[in-house]
Parts: C-alpha cells; sequence; structure tokens
C-alpha cells in the first residue's frame, strides 16, 4: 500500500505540479440483514483504488482509478494534472494552502473483536433472534434486523514529505418493528433509525447494544402508536433524547458550520449557511449553557469521526463551535482556514473512499454534557418528549428546520401522561438553540452515528459523530408537519 | 467490455465449480466518469473516476449471498467466488428462494454516444466558462457542475442469461446568486448534444434577477404552478412504494388501494425503461426484460412491480423491477413517465389570478408514510403570480404536502420533458397547476 501510494505520488511529480497528494485505500465491508424471520442482504465487498490530487496552474485536478497497475497509475496522474490545467480558463484566484508540517505516521483505530472474525451465521443468528422476539408481537407486519461492518487502511503521502497510514474500523447495529393497520404505518427504531448505532469499534459495539432485550419493548411501542392521541398542535416545552438531538446538532450546527459551505463551494447542491462570515464572535448562537466543539481525536470517543489525521494529512483536533453559547468557530481546510483569520487548518477534511475528493465534513460535532440531572431535564411543568428521528428536512442555509419524531410523550412534572404519535417540531436554528434550558449530565452522554451524510458533486456519503445527552428546549413549535 | 465479460464469466464457473457449486450469477459494472464543479464564477472542484466492480451470488440450496471486488486479476476473481459461496452456505436456508433466471430477449434501446464517452476536460472547462460568462454578465455569481459519464453492466448467469448494457450520461445544473434572490436550471441526457449549458445559464440568471427584493408572504394553502423539475422531485418519492414487496410487508401507501381510485381523473403514469427521453437498462437485477407498467390510469392504481420473489408469492408474472439479489427491497419502478396535458406554463400563469410559481424543491422528507405527507422547502425561484404574470419574488416557503391530495388537485398539465433535479432520478413529466398546495411556514430569507 506505502508502495503503492508513493509510485503514484511520483507519477504526479511532475513539471509544473506545485503539489500533489495520494490516498491508497483499501476497503472491505459486510452487510448482514434480516426481514421477518429470513435471511435479507448477506453480502460482502472489497474495494481497492487510489485518488491523487494535483495543484497545477493553480487550480486543483482530481483523478481516481481502481486499474492499479504501472499504466493506470501513470494515466490517472496524467488525467489529474490534465484536469487541473483545463480549470484556468474559469479561475479567478490560484489556491493557496495553509502550511501544515509533515508527519510520518501509522494509526489503527482501538478494535477490541474484529467483527471479520466473526463468521455471517452467528451475525445472523442474533439478529434472527431480535427479528423473532419483534414478531412474537402479532401485530408486527415488518421485522428488520442488520448490522454492518466495514474496515478500512488508507496511506495518504504527499509532496510535503507526509506519509500517513491509518486503518479505522466502523460497525453498526439496530432493528426496528413496523406496524401497518387500518390505512396508518407506524415504525419504532432501536437504538436510532439509520441502521441502529454506529461506532469506531468492532463487534463488541453489538454486545454492548443489546438488542434483545429491548426488542418486546419497541414491538409494543410500534403497535401502540396505532391507538395513541394525533401530537397536538401549538407552542409546548421540548425535550429530546440523545439520538434526535445528535441529528439536530448535525443539521442545524454542523453543516452550516463548514466553512465550504459558508464561502459558496456547495451553493449549487447543498447550499449555503446563514452563518456569514460576519458572525464569527458575533453571534449568540444559543443559550449559556450551550458548548459545542468539533473533535475528531480519540479523546472525545469511537465516533464515526474519529481518526489520527484527515485526508489532506492535517492531524486531529479539537476546534471549540459554540462556547457558552456564542459562536467561536467553523471547520476549516488547508484552502479556506486563511478566509477566517486562521494559520493553520483545523482537519476536517475527508472523503468518501479512493474515489472521491476530501472535502470539508463533520468530524464528531458534539454538544457537551451540561450539568442537570435527568431528572431535572424531564421535569418541567408540562412538555413534550421526543425519541427516534423519523424525518428531517432543513432549508439551503440551514436555517429554517423541520423534523419528525417515531414517538412522543406529554410530560407533567416529569412523568409521562400519555404517548402521543406523529410527533414534529419546527424552528429557526438560532432560535431553538437560544431556547435551550437544560442538559443532562455526562452519564447520559453518547456518541452516535449519522452514517449517511450527503454532500459535494458527485455526491459523498460519510460518517459523522454527534454526542450529546437528553435536553430540554422551551417554548419549540411543534406539530405543523401535520398542520393546515 | 461484452467479451471480457464473458470471459470474466467463464472464470467465475470454473472457481465455483471447483467449489462444487453449480448456480452462480455475476454482475460486471465498469463506470468513467468526470465532473467540472464550479462555484464563485471559477472551476474549484474537478474530477474523474474509474473504476470496475465484479460481484458474484452464489445460489446453493435455497441460500444465496453476494461478494464483490474491484480487482479482476486471477487470484482475486477466484477469491471473490469462494467469499460467495462461503458465505451463502453460512446464510439460512429460504424455500421461498427463486432458482436463477432464465435467459431472454431485451428490447433494444440506444444510449451510448461517443461524443460524451469522449468528452474531455477542456471540452467541460469551455462550456463552463461560457456558462459562468452569462452569469457574469448579469452581474451574478454561479455556480454549478457539468459531468460526462460512461457505465457498462453485464450480467451473466449459469443458466445463460447473458445481458449487457452500456450508456452515457452527460449533466448540467447551475444555481445563479444575485444579492438577495438566486436562480436554478439543470437538464440530465445520454447525448451531451441535448444539453445547452449556456441556455441553462440564461434561465437560471434570469429567474434570479426576477427574484430579487423577494416578498414575504403568509404561509398557508395557494394554487401552485410547478416546473417539471418541481413535480419530479416531489411526486418522484412516491414510486418506491408501487412494489409488491412493500405493499407485502406493510410499508408501502398503496396497501389496501390497488384497483381504487386514488389520484385525480388526469393523473396517467407509467413505467416505460423503452421511452425515448428514459435511460438505464432494459432489464432488471436478476435478467428479468423490463415491461412497461401502467401504474395510475386515469387516478386508478392498476399496475405494481414485482420482482420473480414477490411474482412467485403472488402467482403474477415478474416485471422486470428487481434490485440484484440479495436486497432489502424486492423492486421498484425506475422508468416513470407521467402522462402531460394540452396546457403551458405560460397557459398556467395566464390563467392564475393569484397563485406561486416554483422553480425547484429542496430537502424533501417523508413525514407520513401512509398518508404520503412530504415536507421541504422552496428554493432558487420562488415567483408570485399575480392576475396571470409573474409580480414578484418571494421568500422561500416549507411545504407540508400530502402527495395523494395533490395529486387530486391537479387542474393543467403541460407537455412532458425529461427533467432533472436533485432529490430522485430523472424522470418524464410535466409541469403542473395544483389548487390548495399546503405551505405551512416561511422561511427568512
Ligand atoms: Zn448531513
Amino acid at each position: 500500500m506505502k508502495d503503492l501510494a508513493l509510485r503514484a505520488l511520483d507519477a504526479a511529480s511532475r513539471a509544473g505540479v506545485t503539489y500533489a497528494d495520494v490516498r491508497a485505500i483499501e476497503t472491505r465491508d459486510r452487510d448482514v440483514t434480516t426481514r421477518n424471520g429470513k435471511a435479507g442482504n448477506v453480502s460482502c465487498s472489497e474495494s481497492q483504488g487510489i485518488g491523487i490530487r494535483a495543484l497545477a496552474s493553480g487550480c486543483w485536478g482530481f483523478a481516481a482509478t481502481s486499474d492499479l497497475t504501472k499504466e493506470g497509475i501513470e494515466r490517472a496522474a496524467a488525467l489529474a494534472i490534465e484536469i487541473a490545467r483545463s480549470g484556468a480558463i474559469a479561475k479567478k484566484e490560484d489556491v493557496a494552502l495553509a502550511p501544515e508540517a509533515s508527519y510520518q505516521a501509522t494509526w489503527v483505530s482501538p478494535c477490541a473483536i474484529d467483527p471479520f472474525s466473526i463468521p455471517v451465521d452467528r451475525n445472523l443468528a442474533a439478529l434472527l433472534a431480535v427479528d423473532a422476539e419483534l414478531r412474537r408481537n402479532p401485530a408486527i407486519s415488518l421485522a428488520e434486523t442488520a448490522m454492518r461492518f466495514v474496515w478500512q487502511r488508507q496511506v495518504f503521502a504527499s509532496t510535503s514529505g507526509s506519509l500517513i497510514d491509518q486503518t479505522r474500523t466502523t460497525s453498526g447495529a439496530g432493528f426496528s418493528a413496523l406496524c401497518y393497520k387500518n390505512g396508518e404505518i407506524q415504525k419504532r427504531s432501536f437504538p436510532n433509525s439509520v441502521g441502529g448505532q454506529h461506532q469506531l469499534k468492532g463487534y463488541e459495539l453489538v454486545g454492548e447494544l443489546d438488542l434483545l432485550r429491548h426488542a418486546p419493548r419497541i414491538a409494543e411501542e410500534a403497535v401502540e402508536l396505532h391507538s395513541a392521541p394525533q401530537c397536538p398542535e401549538g407552542e409546548f416545552d421540548l425535550i429530546l433524547d440523545s439520538s434526535q438531538l445528535g441529528l439536530q446538532i448535525h443539521e442545524s450546527i454542523g453543516h452550516p458550520i463548514e466553512l465550504d459551505r459558508v464561502l459558496g463551494s456547495e451553493a449549487n447542491y447543498a447550499g449555503m449557511s446563514f452563518l456569514t462570515l460576519d458572525r464569527l464572535n458575533h453571534l449568540r448562537y444559543g443559550s449559556e449553557i450551550v458548548n459545542v466543539v468539533c473533535d475528531a481525536r480519540l479523546e472525545h470517543g469511537p465516533g464515526l469521526g474519529t481518526f489520527a489525521f484527515d485526508d489532506e494529512g492535517v492531524p486531529a483536533q479539537s476546534t471549540d463551535i459554540i462556547r457558552a453559547g456564542e459562536f467561536v468557530g467553523y471547520m476549516t481546510s488547508r484552502e479556506t482556514a486563511a478566509a477566517v483569520g486562521e494559520k493553520r487548518s483545523n482537519g476536517c477534511m475527508r472523503a468518501d473512499g479512493w474515489a472521491r475528493l476530501p472535502l470539508i465534513r463533520m468530524t464528531n460535532v458534539s454538544l457537551l454534557a451540561g450539568e442537570q440531572s435527568l431528572d431535572e431535564v424531564m421535569g418541567a411543568d408540562h412538555a413534550i418528549y421526543m425519541e427516534t428521528n423519523r424525518s428531517w428536512s432543513i432549508d439551503d442555509k440551514r436555517y429554517h428546520f423541520q423534523f419528525g419524531c417515531e414517538i412522543a410523550w406529554e410530560m407533567r412534572n416529569g412523568k409521562r401522561v400519555r404517548m402521543l404519535k406523529n410527533p414534529s417540531y419546527s424552528g429557526i436554528s438560532t432560535e431553538f438553540w437560544n431556547a435551550c434550558a437544560a442538559i443532562a449530565g455526562r452519564e447520559h452522554w453518547t456518541l452516535w452515528g449519522v452514517p449517511n451524510c450527503g454532500k459535494g458533486q458527485p455526491e459523498q456519503v460519510m460518517g459523522t459523530g454527534h454526542g450529546a445527552s437528553p435536553a430540554r428546549f422551551r417554548k419549540i413549535k411543534i406539530g405543523s408537519a401535520y398542520g393546515g | 467490455m461484452a467479451d471480457s465479460a464473458e470471459a470474466i464469466f467463464g472464470q467465475v464457473v470454473d472457481a465455483a465449480r471447483a467449489q462444487g457449486v453449480t448456480e452462480v450469477e455475476a454482475i460486471l459494472a465498469s463506470d468513467t466518469s468526470a465532473l467540472t464543479r464550479f462555484a464563485n464564477n471559477a472551476i474549484h472542484q474537478n474530477v474523474s473516476e474509474r473504476n470496475t466492480q465484479l460481484s458474484v451470488r452464489a445460489v446453493i440450496g435455497g441460500r444465496t449471498a453476494r461478494a464483490s471486488t474491484n480487482r479482476l486479476d486471477r487470484e482475486r476473481i477466484v477469491s471473490v467466488v469462494e467469499q460467495a459461496i462461503a458465505i451463502t452456505r453460512l446464510t439460512e436456508s429460504d424455500s421461498e428462494l427463486q432458482p436463477l433466471a432464465d435467459p431472454a430477449a431485451y428490447p433494444e434501446v440506444n444510449r451510448w454516444f461517443e461524443s460524451t464517452a469522449d468528452a474531455t476536460p477542456a471540452e467541460r472547462a469551455r462550456a463552463v466558462a461560457e456558462a459562468i460568462g452569462a452569469v457574469e454578465a448579469a452581474g451574478q455569481t454561479g455556480a454549478g457542475i457539468y459531468s460526462t459519464e460512461e457505465s457498462c453492466f453485464a450480467l451473466l448467469n449459469s443458466r445463460g442469461v447473458n445481458a449487457s448494457y452500456r450508456e452515457t450520461t452527460a449533466r448540467f445544473s447551475i444555481t445563479a446568486m444575485a444579492g438577495d434572490s438566486s436562480g436554478w436550471a439543470k437538464a440530465g441526457a445520454c447525448d451531451l448534444r441535448d444539453l445547452n449549458p449556456l441556455e441553462l445559464a440564461r434561465t437560471a440568471a434570469r429567474k434570479a434577477s426576477q427574484s430579487s427584493a423577494p416578498r414575504e408572504l403568509p404561509a398557508g394553502r395557494y394554487t401552485v404552478i410547478l416546473e417539471p423539475a418541481a413535480v419530479l422531485d416531489l411526486a418522484g418519492q412516491m414510486f418506491a412504494d408501487f412494489s409488491a414487496t412493500a405493499i407485502r410487508e406493510g410499508r408501502s401507501f398503496l396497501n389496501d388501494r390497488i384497483g381504487k381510485k386514488v389520484f385525480g381523473d388526469n393523473i396517467t403514469i407509467h413505467d416505460d425503461a423503452s421511452h425515448p427521453l428514459q435511460s438505464g437498462a432494459p432489464f432488471d437485477g436478476e435478467g428479468v426484460p423490463r415491461r412497461r407498467l401502467t401504474l395510475v390510469d386515469g387516478g386508478v392504481v392498476r399496475d405494481i412491480a414485482y420482482c420473480r420473489h414477490a411474482a412467485a408469492l403472488a402467482g403474477a408474472a415478474p416485471t422486470g423491477h428487481g434490485f440484484p439479489l440479495p436486497n432489502d427491497y424486492g423492486e421498484t419502478p425506475a422508468n416513470i413517465v407521467i402522462s402531460g396535458g394540452d396546457s403551458s406554463v405560460e397557459e398556467m400563469l395566464a390563467s392564475t389570478e393569484r397563485g406561486i410559481l416554483v422553480t425547484r424543491f429542496w430537502y424533501i422528507r417523508e413525514v407520513d408514510p401512509y398518508e404520503k405527507i412530504f415536507t421541504g422547502m422552496t428554493r432558487d425561484g420562488t415567483f408570485l403570480v399575480e392576475g396571470g404574470r409573474v409580480t414578484a419574488g418571494i421568500r422561500n416557503f416549507r411545504f407540508n404536502q400530502n402527495l395523494v391530495e395533490m395529486l387530486s388537485n391537479v387542474e393543467s398539465l403541460s407537455a412532458t420533458a425529461r427533467a432533472s433535479g436533485e432529490e430522485t432520478f430523472d424522470m418524464v413529466v410535466p409541469a403542473m397547476k395544483v389548487r390548495d398546495f399546503n405551505f405551512t411556514e416561511v422561511t427568512r430569507f
């Protein structure tokens, strides 16, 4: 792999190329799912390739190939340079990169049990046991379970002399129960929708999730939702579980702090951001108890956004994003850091495999644990408590959002009074975070994985991490998804 | 590609036989694509990729599983076959699993164009520079993409299926931004000569200037004129439900609605892989020829798609819409053609006393799976229509709209066009004028 990366770097180091980097990547993954008592998708795949990024004539060019013969590599390197030069016809200024030291490093993510050492029949047996438990409830129309494992080794080499060898293993598992009855579909998922929980861990994650124990309750809730009253429309105090709050962070903080997006790179697709440059250090993003970091370091936890170096060779860092409610930081890259007066990238460039260009992506964007107890968070006079994301939508400046959840309860003085179906809430990003009244402490904090974040053209899918504990928000608009 | 696919399949069959397995299927997919991306009136991300993947599925005593690799040397081919067989043997047996498909004849389609397969970085950059010029001339900022792609696909199995297909695709998309407004246009075609980037740039620039100084309107129910991209991205969300597997599993909104009048009289929808404006292979993931389906006829839900498994369970014929096995979805129609009418966007505007013209929707997500309520935003060109003409740009709305209701409230339809959006694949759809569209909130821009 190192040889491959260095050979490709060599091929790209030609006259007129001011900088180049190469990522040689090998990936293995495995998917195992079940549906209503049967094996579903049982598959595995491996992929190997190189992505070459070259700076010539002041422009970027990128070429990726799975053809790892000498000719294949040379063709890709030449194409990257040809593409870079072609861009000069529509160039405004030369690309400049913030300085970064060079590194020689090898890093392997912690993984207690190699998931690929577990035979597929054991995966299926564990999932079919959960499936059987779900379908013990006769009203369940569809029981779905899933496990997914990914192993990836990447060697990064750059003309500035870095040679970085990183291996990451991620695991994911979860299940859902769907009940169709009388012209209505209700569904519950555990521990989260999006295929469950996903972390930078080995097979040990599956044991920790204890899927089987939660199956009867989840099936029962899917059925009970049919007879629950509709979530009311109006202004209420809102309590979110940590998984839904993780997605709320992702959409209303994580995306708007992507500096490339702020600067217009994504204008045609994902959009721009309400966090224009003048807002930095001049915006009350949230209430005083809101503290958010973007942290790729292992100390933060085993997140989908945890690594040692980003995909342009910058070491993992922790950046304050919101400090005591004030907006204080963006996610940056070597190319964009100067736009906010930074001398160095904070290490957020990530690419979806060997075939795609690194972009500014969330690493682990997390809400730090609060000082309230769970009882204090849940203990408003009257509130609505929602769990598990069902739908998410936010405008192209990441300002106005609407989320739907799978289930809710009306709460009085910390007690669940009744279950509510089809809950949703909506608002404006900054108004929402300013309404944050209580955040539960560290013992209720979970680092959730979002495995399916889309960005870029061609689209790249990335896994991101979001730590959160349950939190309460004052006077939030609830129920408009079913309004009108 | 067809020759090399056969040679590789020969190696797959030999490797499987060595393991005592005779029932195998192989898919060889190769893709070469390039995309020139621009923002702030300059090319900023300019990429290309090339990949070939071999994927092998074994069938052993009611069991099946798939292994894939993109390393195509002899040793890796043997190893991917061995892996497919090893994990197949470890899965659970299913008495309903279908044997591999038998050979069939496929309709002929030609969707491969040398012009597009051979497009160079310089060609794309020149077209992009020209488009940027048009937006800059209007004093605006442009962002977008110009992509070209060639993909080849071959599916072979040990029962004699030998299906292959190749196609090219070109796409151009542009957003033009003025001070407080924006406009957008996008198109896709198999032949890049059918694209006109400069024309699309001018459309986006015109929409951006027309929507400047947007007014804020209260949320509520409005008559809307949806351009084809808006129709596509919203109506396009429901077709995965026209699936026998989705219905059997209770996850489709068509449960208890087949054969019933669900939409308005003027809604007729086909799935037609051979339509001249469509793209994609004329066979499905198991090698079954795609049949033309009448999904909706005068508002009545008629046909649904059946993969071979779903067809066997229902005693129906497979329709050629299955995904490669094993999968979690079953099947879906993928060549949607919504019949048009005799109106036009101009006539729709002229006949509207008060309404809203929508260029596109964004971030569309399902709120309710059976009621088929979707939420999302308007974006890049939302206009107030008064007294038969566009009078102002307006701030963007969030909608929460029931699709069944929307397609029952269509007042007129235009002729059809191949439309491209960002939320689903290209389809052939008309523009629509729809009454009582449900905007529930307004954003601040
Ligand atoms: Zn995302």
